[in-house]
């Protein structure tokens, strides 16, 4: 907290260093290998692939943004899933606007779906989505406003633990059954889709593809430092200190509410750029995105890797998504009883997650090396 | 009016009663500034009740809460009533477990307490002094590295009277500092007490007799939600109604 300059390198500890330079050998090899090495070769990157890393990425992103109200500030939010949805509606909303006369009605400014159901001029809620700016700037705003809203009447009213987690469940419900509408104008059951370009690139070729990683990682990257110079600061500070005693924190003079509604906003924002980058890269936003089943398997991704220290959850999202592409194809119906089961092995015997056991192995071997006689100091 | 204008804690006819149960029954009391007070009394005399409607965590039903005078703390919340200047000790050791001893007190001292001033502010100049100054004064300067959760029980006690401390409150209440101390953990905390009341004005609520006796200040009895009795510990514990209470029954 000292200067400006070091701050960046302060932010980033041995995890970090290891966690951003995966990240960055990705950036620069994912190209490599699917763009410039001959699509023959033994090497190559298929497109496909690059498009389901890709969508991890995106998976990586929120489960960092659910770990900072999750894991520094308590707050058990199964209502995520609805801020990531939210991101990716309005970025699908750009991408329907691009489409222009080439869809099947070809219609100049209604996409598809609005002239199927008679609807005859733009809906007030598509008005500006055309522009690539105002777009991004929606994909912040719509889930920062949705958290702030609710977040400064669920922590006013000291709305905690599991009320609050029952609550953020009934919010991504209730956005379900409302998208689902035909008359909301978005769609309804379909969705949007069909989408053809993004910024004049055709959104199915190799070469947007790879760059939508590239940017992918980019956010995922930021959305870490951003979150490691929120916890390591004082305001980090505070909040923690809200997860382990909240009266506490609020008979030493601090706003918890504040604090809360700062966090909760702040995550909300990173969950919607992880659904808006997650949008293009799998061609089609939903309602079912709302359901609240991927609002509580973002939450096993987080303590799989283990709650609290960021790097871990993304970690989490990548191996559990990973388990998940390979399961539903060798054993589609086995899914749901496998990641069942890993929540509740997890719970058991890695409560920590992931990180939580290297770590440990880690002070356990440091503190063998001094010939066992130290106690090794817990790191965090 | 006058006893209110030059007290710094002055309650009057506080009552408050929760699903009908009568926590306190028109309890009045009266703080100086610079005062020191033990307050005493039997389980469900309301100590603890009266400590929540100082702090602003409960509402009275009816009476004045008046802190130094002026400020009305029953239209209050908890974090202007400590940016006020009254802290808070709980019974049972609250402290910031998987922060630091020295993050601790970091977290305690006075200093701008809104979202920005905490994500964007640098610490003060004398930040470090006063830290240091205060692990001294609660003798946890060798542990101030060590999570607060790695303490015993006494230090936890102890640092989160140094968390007090550190909020530099006009006024410190402390409830039950001492159980499940050991004796010398207690007297030490009895030491470390009246070395605050130096420049604090404390209210503490024990139920350990000998260590009330250490402190040696003006003691007020509690019994069913109002005073039963106040002045020095022999003088109250000579009172047969005071005897009753804690012997009677």
């Amino acid at each position: 907290m000292e200067a400006r300059k070091p701050l960046l390198l302060s932010l980033i500890d041995g995890r970090g260093a290891i966690f951003l330079g995966i990240l960055t050998a990705a950036a620069v090899l994912v190209p490599l290998l699917s763009l410039v090495i001959p699509a023959n070769s033994a090497f190559a990157i298929p497109a496909y692939l690059v498009a389901l890393f890709g969508k991890y990425l995106c998976y990586a992103l929120l489960a960092i943004a659910l770990d900072l109200v999750w894991g520094y500030c308590g707050i058990l939010s199964l209502g995520h899933g609805a801020f990531f949805a939210l991101g990716g509606y309005a970025m699908g909303m750009y991408l329907m606007r691009q489409i222009g006369t080439r869809g099947v009605y070809a219609h100049p400014e209604l996409p598809d779906f609005m002239v199927f159901l008679n609807m005859k001029e733009l809906p007030i809620t598509w008005w500006g989505f055309q522009s690539f700016p105002y777009a991004m700037l929606m994909v912040l705003l719509i889930p920062g406003l949705l958290a702030f809203i609710f977040g400064f009447l669920a922590f006013r009213s000291r709305v905690t633990g599991v009320y609050l987690s029952i609550i953020t469940q009934a919010m991504t419900y209730a956005l379900l059954l409302a998208f689902f509408r035909n008359d909301m104008g978005f769609g309804g059951n379909n969705g949007l889709t069909d989408f053809k370009d993004i910024l004049g690139f055709n959104v199915q070729a190799k070469e947007t593809r790879v760059a939508l990683f590239v940017a992918s990682c980019i956010a995922l990257g930021a959305g870490y430092l951003i979150a490691r110079a929120v916890t390591e600061s004082k305001f980090g500070k505070v909040v923690i200190a809200i997860r382990d005693a909240e009266s506490r924190t609020r008979f030493l003079g601090y706003r918890v509410e504040t604090y809360k509604l700062a966090v909760f906003v702040l995550s909300a924002m990173m969950a919607g750029v992880a659904g808006a980058l997650y949008v293009p890269q799998v061609g089609i936003i939903n309602p079912g995105e709302f359901a609240p089943a991927n609002s509580i398997e973002a939450v096993i991704w987080v303590a799989v890797g283990g709650r609290g220290t960021l790097v871990g959850a993304a970690l989490g999202a990548i191996i559990v998504n990973w388990g998940k592409t390979f399961f539903t194809g060798a054993l589609p119906e086995y899914w749901l009883f496998a990641l069942g089961a890993l929540f509740v092995l997890v719970t058991l015997f890695l409560p920590k997650g992931v990180v939580g056991v290297i770590e440990q192995y880690k002070a356990q071997r440091a503190s063998a090396n001094k010939g066992g006689t130290a106690a090794a100091p817990a790191a965090e | 009016m006058d006893i209110a204008k030059n007290s710094l804690l002055y309650l009057d006819g506080v009552s408050v009663s929760f699903d009908g149960y009568k926590a306190l029954r028109g309890l009045s009391l009266t703080l100086a500034p610079g005062e020191m007070r033990a307050i005493i009394g039997p389980n469900g005399a309301g100590k603890t009740t009266m400590m929540d409607i100082i702090t602003g965590k409960t509402r009275p039903d009816e009476g004045d809460v008046l802190f130094a005078g002026s400020h009305d703390l029953t239209k209050m919340d908890e974090a202007s009533i400590a940016e006020l200047g009254i802290g808070r000790k709980f019974q049972k050791p609250t402290v910031f477990e998987s922060h630091t001893v020295d993050d601790n007190i970091l977290l305690a001292l006075k200093a701008p307490r809104s979202a920005l001033a905490t994500l964007f502010g640098k610490p003060a100049a004398d930040t470090r002094a006063r830290i240091d100054q205060i692990l001294e004064t609660t003798r946890l300067k060798d542990h101030r590295l060590r999570l607060a959760a790695d303490l015993s029980h006494g230090q936890k006690q102890w640092l989160e009277i140094g968390m007090l401390l550190a909020q530099d409150p006009k006024l410190l209440l402390v409830d039950e500092p001492v159980a499940g101390m050991t004796d010398a953990e207690t007297a030490q905390t009895a030491e470390l007490l009246r070395e605050i009341a130096i420049d604090h004005s404390v209210v503490v609520v024990e139920h350990d007799m000998s260590f009330v006796r250490d402190l040696g200040v003006k003691v007020t009895v509690l019994h069913e939600g109002a005073v039963l009795a106040e002045g020095p510990l022999d003088v109250v514990s000579a009172d047969p109604r005071v005897i009753e209470v804690y012997l009677g029954r």
